[in-house]
C-alpha cells in the first residue's frame, strides 16, 4: 500500500472514491493516465453516500432499453428549476443535463446494470434508471472496471492538507495508517463528498441541536477536502448553512442508516412535537413532494423530535417500516409511552378528530379530505384517528447532503476566491453539487451530477497531465 | 445456529429488506418478500427455498456486515433451507440422517457396497466373481437380474414416495392452495432448466464464487443436473431394452444406454469437481465453510458413482468387471437410498417454491 503512495509519479489523484471520483478516475486512465484514488473509508464501506443510492435521472429524447418516453432538456430543466427556485447556475445545470443523455449505455459498459424502476417508487420510469442491486452494487462495478484499467486504490487513506500556491496543486498529504505521506500529482480531482458526518462543523450553523441529527449517510464525509480547499482559498459556492435532511425514525443508528429508516405514515396521521401539539400540515402534497421538508420541520422543533400517529385504518398502506411502530390501545397510553403529556395528546387528536369535514380519501389524489378551522390545518388525506390500535413512530431529522462546496467552471475546474480558475485542481460531485442545487432536491439528480462532472473532471484533469 | 434463533434472524433481515427493496431485480425472492409484511416461519421456509444462494444480495447490501444492521441473507436463508430439510423429511425418523451428513451417507453407502458385494459374492458361481465375462447377461452373472430389480426398485420407489411427501408437505405449508395451472408448471420448470435466477438478474451470472458476476456457478451446475437427468434417462433406456425388448446388458459403446450414460457421466465428473473448487473458493461470509458438509458430500458421492461407472466401462471385459459392478451398483444404490436425506433435495423444495412464485406472481 505504502508504495503506491510514495513511489511512482501519479498523473491524477482523485481525493475519495465513490461514484464521482470512480467516473472521474475511470475516465482519466482511459484517456492514459496514471490515476491513484484515495478512499478514506475501509474496504467494506467503500463508496461514499453512492453506496446508498439507487437511481440516476437522465435526459433521453426517445424510449430507450430502460426509460420509457421523452425527458427532453426543457423539462428537465423545468423539474430542476422549481426544486432550486432559481438557486442554480444555469450554463452548469444545462451541462450537467446535456452530458447526462445516454449515460445509461456509458455506465453499462462500465459493469454497472440498470433496471426499470422498482416496485412503490414514485412514478420516477420516464426519468429515472434504478441500478439492478443498489449504489453498492454500482459501485462495486466501477472499482471492478477502475482496478481492470490500471487504477490504483488505496483504502483507509486521508488527505489531511493540500499543497497549493497560485492555484496550482503541487501535492497532498496522505494519512494512511497512522502514517503521513506527501502524494505528489500533475493535477487533482477533489471529489470526496460533503461534510454532512462532520457533527461540529454542522455545530457551527446548527449549534447544539445538531447533536440530535442522524446521518442518513457515511460516517466519512468529513469535509476535509473541502476544508482544505477552502483554506487554500478556493471560491465557495452553496449555503453553508443548509442541509437537506428528511424525516427518520428516530431508532435509526447515527450514520449509514441509508434508505430504511425512513417513516411515510405522515400523510396517514398527524405529527405532534416535544409539547403533544401539532406544528405543520401533513397533507400539503403528495409525500414524495414533501418528504424533504420534514428533516428541517424536525429539527426546529423542541429537542429535534416529532411524533407521527396514526389509527389501524392506514396500516399497510404505506411503505413497511424496518422499526415497528409503538402500538397503544389508548391514545392516552401511547402518549404515556411517547413520555408526552396525555392530557395535551388527547387534546390535541380529539380537536383534530372534530375538525375534519367528511370527504373521499384518496391517497393517490390530493382527496377531498380536510379540516376545518384547525391551525396548521390537515389539507388533504384528514380522517379521524378513532379507530383503535394507535400506532406512533418518533422521527429525528436525518441529513442526506449539505449544500456548501467549492465553485467551478465547465470543466469541472474549481475557482479561486479571486475568480481565477485553477490550474489543475478539479471537482466533481457533492462537493460541488452546490453550483447546481442551491437548495431542494431532484431524485437521482445528486448521482447525474457526480456522474457527468467526474467524467468532465477525469478528462481534463488527464488532459492537463498529459501536456 | 438453533432453529428458533435462524427464524428470528430470517424475520429480522426480511423486515430491512423489505424497508430497503434495493435487491428487487436480482432474483424471486425480494419480489415474492414484497407481497408480505409479515415473516412467520412457513414465509421463511417459502423463501428461503426459494433462494438459489447466488450471493447478489449480500454483496450488494449497503446493510452487509460489517454494517450493524450485518444483513446476510444467503447464510441465514441457507440455514432455514437446511432445516427445511429435515423438517419435512419423511419419514420423519430418518430426518436425523440430515446430522452429520457426511457421516450418515458415507454410512449408508458403505453399506450398500458391502451389501452388493455380499449378493455378488454369494450368488456368482464359485471363482466367476474375478472371471472376464462377456456378452448379453454378463452382468447378471454377478448381481442376479431379478435381485437387481427389487433391489433398485424398492429403494427408488421409497425415494419417490419420500419426495412426494415432502413436496405436499412444503406445498401445504407455504401458502393458500392456489391452483396450479399448465402454465404455472411451465414456468417453474423452465426457471429450472434455464437456472434463471443464477443470472444476477441481468444475466450476467452471480455473484459466486466471489464478489464479481460470473457464469462459473451456473455452468457447473448444469454439467451435474444434465449430467444426472442422462444419467437417469441411460438407465430408463437400458430398463426398456432388458425388459421389453428382451436386450440384456451389458451394452455395446455405441448404444443408447451407454452413449447417454456416457455423456451424463462425463457431466457428473467435470459438474461436481467444478462446483466443489468454487464452494472452497466462495467468500466465506456468505457462505460459512460449516454449512457446506452436506453440498460437497452429495458432490463427492455423485463424483465417486459417475467414477466407477467409466471404470466398469473400461474394464468391463477383464477379470476385474464383477468388483467393479458390485462396487458401482453399491455407490448407486447409495445414491438412491442417500437421495432424500441430503442435498438433493434441494430440487424437490426448489421447484416447489418456484411453483409457489408462479402460482401467486400476478400476471405481468
Amino acid at each position: 500500500m505504502p508504495a503506491m503512495l510514495s513511489a511512482h509519479p501519479i498523473d491524477v489523484l482523485v481525493a475519495g472514491g465513490g461514484n464521482a471520483g470512480l467516473c472521474a478516475a475511470m475516465v482519466a486512465s482511459e484517456a492514459g493516465a496514471r490515476v491513484l484514488v484515495l478512499e478514506c473509508a475501509p474496504r467494506d464501506f467503500r463508496g461514499g453516500n453512492s453506496r446508498h443510492t439507487r437511481n440516476l435521472r437522465y435526459m433521453h429524447e426517445a424510449p430507450d432499453e430502460i426509460l420509457t418516453g421523452a425527458y427532453p432538456e426543457e423539462e428537465f430543466w423545468q423539474d430542476l428549476s422549481r426544486v432550486t427556485k432559481g438557486k442554480t447556475n444555469e450554463p452548469l445545470a444545462r451541462l450537467a443535463i446535456r452530458f447526462s443523455a445516454g449515460v445509461g449505455r456509458w455506465m453499462t459498459d462500465r459493469g454497472v446494470r440498470l433496471q426499470p424502476p422498482l416496485e412503490g417508487t414514485l412514478h420516477l420510469g420516464r426519468t429515472n434508471a434504478f441500478f439492478l442491486g443498489g449504489g453498492k452494487a454500482l459501485v462495486n462495478a466501477y472499482y471492478r472496471t477502475a482496478e481492470h484499467l490500471g487504477v490504483e486504490v488505496v483504502y483507509q487513506a486521508e488527505v489531511a492538507g493540500l499543497e497549493v500556491k497560485d492555484g496550482a496543486f503541487s501535492s497532498a498529504n496522505v494519512v494512511h495508517e497512522g502514517r503521513e505521506y506527501r502524494v505528489a500529482a500533475k493535477a487533482f480531482v477533489a471529489a470526496s463528498g460533503g461534510f454532512e458526518a462532520n457533527i461540529p462543523w454542522l455545530k457551527e450553523s446548527w449549534g447544539e441541536v445538531a447533536d440530535n441529527f442522524i446521518i442518513r449517510g457515511t460516517p466519512y464525509n468529513q469535509g476535509r477536502v473541502l476544508k482544505a480547499l477552502l483554506a487554500a482559498g478556493m471560491k465557495q459556492v452553496g449555503d453553508p448553512k443548509q442541509c437537506h435532511a428528511v424525516a427518520v425514525d428516530g431508532r435509526a443508528p447515527k450514520f449509514d442508516g441509508g434508505i430504511v429508516t425512513r417513516v411515510d405514515a405522515v400523510p396517514f396521521g398527524i405529527v405532534v412535537n416535544q409539547d403533544a401539539v401539532r406544528f405543520y400540515d401533513e397533507g400539503e402534497d403528495f409525500w414524495p413532494k414533501r418528504y424533504a421538508i420534514w428533516g428541517r420541520l424536525i429539527a426546529e422543533q423542541p429537542g429535534q423530535i416529532g411524533h407521527v400517529i396514526i389509527d389501524a385504518k392506514p396500516i399497510g398502506k404505506f411503505m413497511p417500516t424496518v422499526f415497528p411502530p409503538i402500538v397503544r390501545n389508548s391514545i392516552r397510553e401511547l402518549a404515556e409511552a411517547l413520555k408526552l403529556d396525555p392530557g395535551v395528546l388527547d387534546t390535541t387528536v380529539e380537536r383534530f378528530n372534530r375538525s375534519v369535514r367528511p370527504g373521499t380519501f384518496d391517497p393517490g389524489a390530493l382527496d377531498s379530505c380536510t379540516t376545518e378551522g384547525l391551525d396548521p390545518p390537515k389539507s388533504h388525506w384528514a380522517v379521524a384517528i378513532d379507530r383503535p390500535p394507535f400506532s406512533a413512530y418518533s422521527l429525528r431529522p436525518g441529513i442526506t447532503f449539505t449544500y456548501l462546496g467549492v465553485e467551478v467552471d465547465r470543466d469541472a475546474r474549481i475557482f479561486l476566491k479571486s475568480g481565477e480558475p485553477t490550474r489543475n485542481l478539479y471537482a466533481a460531485g457533492e462537493i460541488m453539487a452546490g453550483n447546481i442545487l442551491g437548495q431542494g432536491y431532484l431524485a437521482g439528480f445528486g448521482m447525474t451530477i457526480g456522474t457527468v462532472f467526474g467524467r468532465i473532471a477525469g478528462r481534463k484533469a488527464a488532459e492537463h497531465a498529459a501536456r | 445456529m438453533p432453529l428458533a434463533d435462524l427464524l428470528k434472524e430470517g424475520e429480522r433481515i426480511m423486515i430491512i429488506c423489505n424497508a430497503c427493496r434495493y435487491c428487487e431485480g436480482h432474483c424471486a425472492v425480494f419480489p415474492a418478500m414484497e407481497q408480505r409484511t409479515e415473516f412467520p416461519p412457513r414465509d421463511l421456509a417459502y423463501l428461503a427455498n426459494l433462494c438459489h444462494d447466488c450471493g447478489s444480495c449480500y454483496h450488494h447490501c449497503q446493510y452487509a456486515p460489517p454494517h450493524e444492521f450485518a444483513v446476510n441473507v444467503p447464510e441465514t436463508f441457507k440455514g432455514i433451507r437446511e432445516q427445511t430439510y429435515r423438517q419435512y423429511a419423511w419419514p420423519r425418523a430418518l430426518s436425523g440422517l440430515f446430522e452429520s451428513n457426511a457421516i450418515a451417507t458415507a454410512a449408508v453407502v458403505i453399506s450398500t457396497i458391502v451389501l452388493l458385494g455380499f449378493l455378488a459374492v454369494s450368488v456368482a458361481a464359485p471363482g466367476a466373481m474375478y472371471q472376464p465375462h462377456e456378452g448379453p447377461g454378463a452382468f447378471y452373472e454377478i448381481v442376479p437380474h431379478d435381485a437387481m430389480i427389487v433391489l433398485f426398485g424398492v429403494v427408488w420407489m421409497f425415494a419417490l414416495v419420500a419426495f412426494a411427501v415432502g413436496f405436499a408437505r412444503f406445498w401445504r405449508d407455504s401458502g393458500p392452495g392456489g391452483k396450479i395451472s399448465a402454465r404455472h408448471l411451465g414456468r417453474a420448470t423452465l426457471d429450472i432448466l434455464r437456472l434463471r435466477y443464477l443470472d444476477g438478474g441481468a444475466g450476467d451470472g452471480c455473484t459466486y464464487p466471489r464478489e464479481a458476476p460470473s457464469q462459473a456457478r451456473r455452468v457447473f451446475h448444469h454439467f451435474t443436473y444434465y449430467g444426472f437427468l442422462f444419467c437417469l434417462a441411460s438407465t430408463t433406456v437400458a430398463a426398456i431394452y432388458d425388459n421389453f425388448l428382451a436386450r440384456k446388458a451389458p451394452y455395446p459403446i455405441l448404444s443408447a444406454p451407454v452413449l447417454l450414460g456416457i455423456v451424463g457421466g462425463v457431466g457428473l465428473l467435470v459438474g461436481p469437481i467444478g462446483l466443489s473448487i468454487l464452494k472452497f473458493r466462495s467468500d466465506p461470509v456468505p457462505n460459512p465453510r460449516s454449512r457446506l458438509v452436506m453440498d460437497v458430500t452429495f458432490l463427492v458421492l455423485l463424483f465417486l458413482t459417475s467414477a466407477t461407472g467409466f471404470l466398469l466401462l473400461v474394464l468391463r471385459s477383464t477379470a476385474a468387471m464383477g468388483p467393479l459392478l458390485a462396487l458401482h451398483l453399491g455407490f448407486v444404490l447409495g445414491l438412491f437410498a442417500t437421495l432424500p436425506y441430503g442435498k438433493f433435495v434441494h430440487a424437490v423444495y426448489r421447484f416447489a417454491a418456484l411453483l409457489r412464485y408462479a402460482v401467486e406472481k400476478p400476471a405481468s
